[in-house]
């Protein structure tokens, strides 16, 4: 019974931290067609922010919810406006480039942190159920995951800002002729898409050492996550985050937690065999 | 047209006799070995990638498979010529099935970049994770994290105590660079090659032309994985170790970015690329003032924003501007082949 309340724990924590590793990337991917390999970057950016703030006396739910999404929306600001921005429309290319970034910033950050783990004590503490120990801190993933992922929802399908982004996405011709400008819409994105992941960054960071090149733990999952999850931006990531957290975490308990990524990645490029269009360009079409 | 062919070709030969014999005058050849190594692995996804219009982004998968099966079959065969033939083998069929995989799915670019870059962090993390005494291959250990060394290095075929290593191993490996090289060009030239460039251009026309495009594509991949597993299997010999390193993410990402700096769809520029980029490296390595993988980083973005054709193209091109003004018949056709030449590869 308590063993199977922890599994049933861990499998929400895993769905819930694979939807936050992805939704920066689902909004720079999925909604700009920006091939983002620096997400991962981004991500490690968030938790040493994280870090940093806490270690100079700032409260670390204030440097993880408003510090660190703020600085790596900047950052990705910089980014987009000298780089990405010459490259929209060029799959291959912003690939190559943000591969680029993603080498730099790892430089960058060996440079100013130095090639040693650093990391903060989780906030929450753990609770006993029975004779296991659970994580406290994984409530709180979850909860930051579903308030973004509703509120994500919210922003794109009912307010006029979403309307105007969604309808830029599809034809920025369009969106110029009515009078809204795509550059700025485009920057706007990918700052939103920036700071999701430095968001994302900072929340697991208490969980992980970091790391300069932590971002690459993160990249394969948050890309084939949001491959596998399809057009559908919201509704894809949950759909493809729960399948995948799911398996992994049965793996984990089965076999090892190897075998557990393991087995998420074969997963993944089994269902990306069978549905190379997602899983929402088969089910749910035309949802959100 | 034939003529024209054989004497470029002569040229070539000459000039990389040439080089080969005077390199070593310049750079030791410990160093020097690993650049034509790194060349040839270029190659490899200079061949995919340039004329196959094929992204792998796990080509660094096939490297460290070559490596591997070097390294397993050297410890239980006890001599090289064996494995060195494995390791051109495995890789290949590894990645027919993974092609086969893939193009008879009809996976086009992104999804194609994924999967690939899935199956080597799978590797990746296989191997990383086979430390224990029960992944065991024959008498070969895996030895996760450590990697395998004290396998059984290159010997002269038929016997087994004459090593091949130091200045040797590195005339070996450039003639092989050249071998391969030439192998590459006859492929370009062939009908398969010249499809194979048909379909990176349009994939629809050439297959209602009727060619069967899932298994030109499926051949070419497993083509470029041999030549990537040759390359590992050399550099096993190189290093005298192998690691899970070979598989990683940044290893692969090397690969993309010497192709690109190089210059694709072309021969020499993927193999220029590498060196230059391993030499650099190598030089950086030298001082700790700048971290290396930054400056990697600023190069990869500098080319695919200001050079994004890669520095053979552009010399070629300013070459061309400069000294490609002859008068005559002759030269008209030629600079017309040479047109043929440089749109082709």
């Amino acid at each position: 019974m308590d063993l199977s309340f922890v599994i049933l724990v861990e499998i929400f924590y895993a769905v819930a931290s694979l939807a936050l590793i992805s939704a920066g990337l689902a909004v720079v991917f999925g909604m700009m067609k920006v091939i983002n390999l620096a997400h991962g970057e981004f991500m490690m950016m968030g938790g040493y922010a994280t870090i940093t703030a806490v270690q100079l006396g700032v409260n670390v739910f204030v440097a993880m919810l408003i510090i660190a999404p703020l600085i790596v929306g900047l950052i990705g600001l910089v980014v987009e406006r000298l780089v990405i921005r010459h490259l929209y429309g060029r799959l291959v290319d912003t690939m190559l480039a943000t591969w680029g970034l993603s080498l730099f910033f790892i430089g960058m950050a060996t440079m100013i942190f130095g090639n040693t783990t650093t990391s903060i004590t989780t906030p929450i503490t753990g609770f006993a159920v029975g004779d296991y120990q659970i994580n406290g801190y994984n409530f709180f993933i979850f909860f930051v995951s579903a308030v973004l992922l509703i509120s994500m929802y919210v922003l794109l399908k009912t307010t006029r800002l979403g309307l105007i982004a969604r309808g830029t996405m599809q034809r920025s011709d369009i969106a110029a002729a009515l009078g809204y400008s795509p550059d700025r819409i485009y920057m706007a994105t990918f700052f939103c898409g920036s700071a999701l992941s430095g968001l994302a960054g900072a929340v697991l960071a208490p969980l992980v050492g970091l790391v300069p090149t932590s971002g690459g733990a993160y990249i394969a999952k948050a890309f084939i996550t949001v491959i596998a999850g399809g057009p559908s931006l919201i509704v894809g990531l949950i759909s493809s985050s729960s399948l995948f957290g799911v398996v992994n975490q049965i793996f984990t308990f089965g076999i090892s937690p190897v075998f557990g990524d393991v087995a998420l990645l074969i997963a993944a490029v089994i269902l990306l065999r069978l549905l190379p269009q997602g899983v929402t360009g088969k089910f749910f079409k035309g949802k959100m | 047209m034939s003529r024209s062919w054989g004497r470029q070709d002569a040229a070539t030969i000459v000039a990389a006799i040439v080089l080969i014999w005077l390199m070593p005058l310049l750079i030791s050849t410990y160093t020097l070995t690993v650049l034509v190594i790194y060349g040839m692995l270029a190659l490899s996804l200079g061949l995919i990638w340039g004329f196959g219009g094929i992204l792998c982004f796990g080509q660094a998968a096939f490297f460290g498979l070559g490596a591997y099966t070097y390294a397993i079959a050297a410890i239980n065969v006890g001599e090289s010529t064996l494995p060195m033939i494995l390791a051109v083998f495995v890789p290949a069929l590894f990645a027919a099935l993974l092609g086969a995989m893939m193009f008879y799915g009809r996976l086009t670019d992104v999804y194609l970049g994924v999967i690939t870059l899935v199956v080597t962090l799978i590797l990746f993390k296989f191997v990383n994770s086979s430390a224990g005494p029960q992944y065991v291959i024959g008498e070969a250990r895996l030895g996760g994290f450590n990697g395998i060394p004290g396998f059984h290095t290159l010997n002269i075929p038929g016997q087994p105590d004459e090593y091949i290593w130091g200045d040797a191993l590195y005339y070996v490996c450039a003639v092989a660079l050249l071998a391969v090289y030439f192998l590459v060009t006859w492929l370009l030239r062939s009908s398969f090659g010249r499809i194979a460039i048909g379909i990176r251009e349009n994939e629809t026309r050439v297959s209602l032309m009727g060619y069967d495009v899932r298994a030109r594509k499926t051949i070419l991949f497993a083509i470029g994985a041999a030549i990537a597993g040759l390359a590992g299997a050399l550099f096993a010999n190189w290093g005298e170790i192998v690691t899970p390193g070979l598989f990683s993410l940044g290893q692969s990402a090397e690969i993309i970015i010497w192709c690109i700096v190089g210059g694709l769809g072309t021969r020499l520029g993927p193999i220029i690329g590498a060196a230059g980029l391993a030499y650099l490296k190598f030089l950086l390595g030298q001082q700790s003032l700048i971290d290396n993988t930054l400056i990697m980083g600023i190069i990869l973005v500098l080319f695919v924003l200001f050079l994004p054709k890669g520095i053979v193209p552009a010399v070629a091109s300013l070459w061309k501007a400069s000294f490609g003004r002859r008068s005559g018949r002759k030269s008209a056709r030629r600079r017309h082949m040479r047109r043929v030449d440089s749109a082709n590869g």
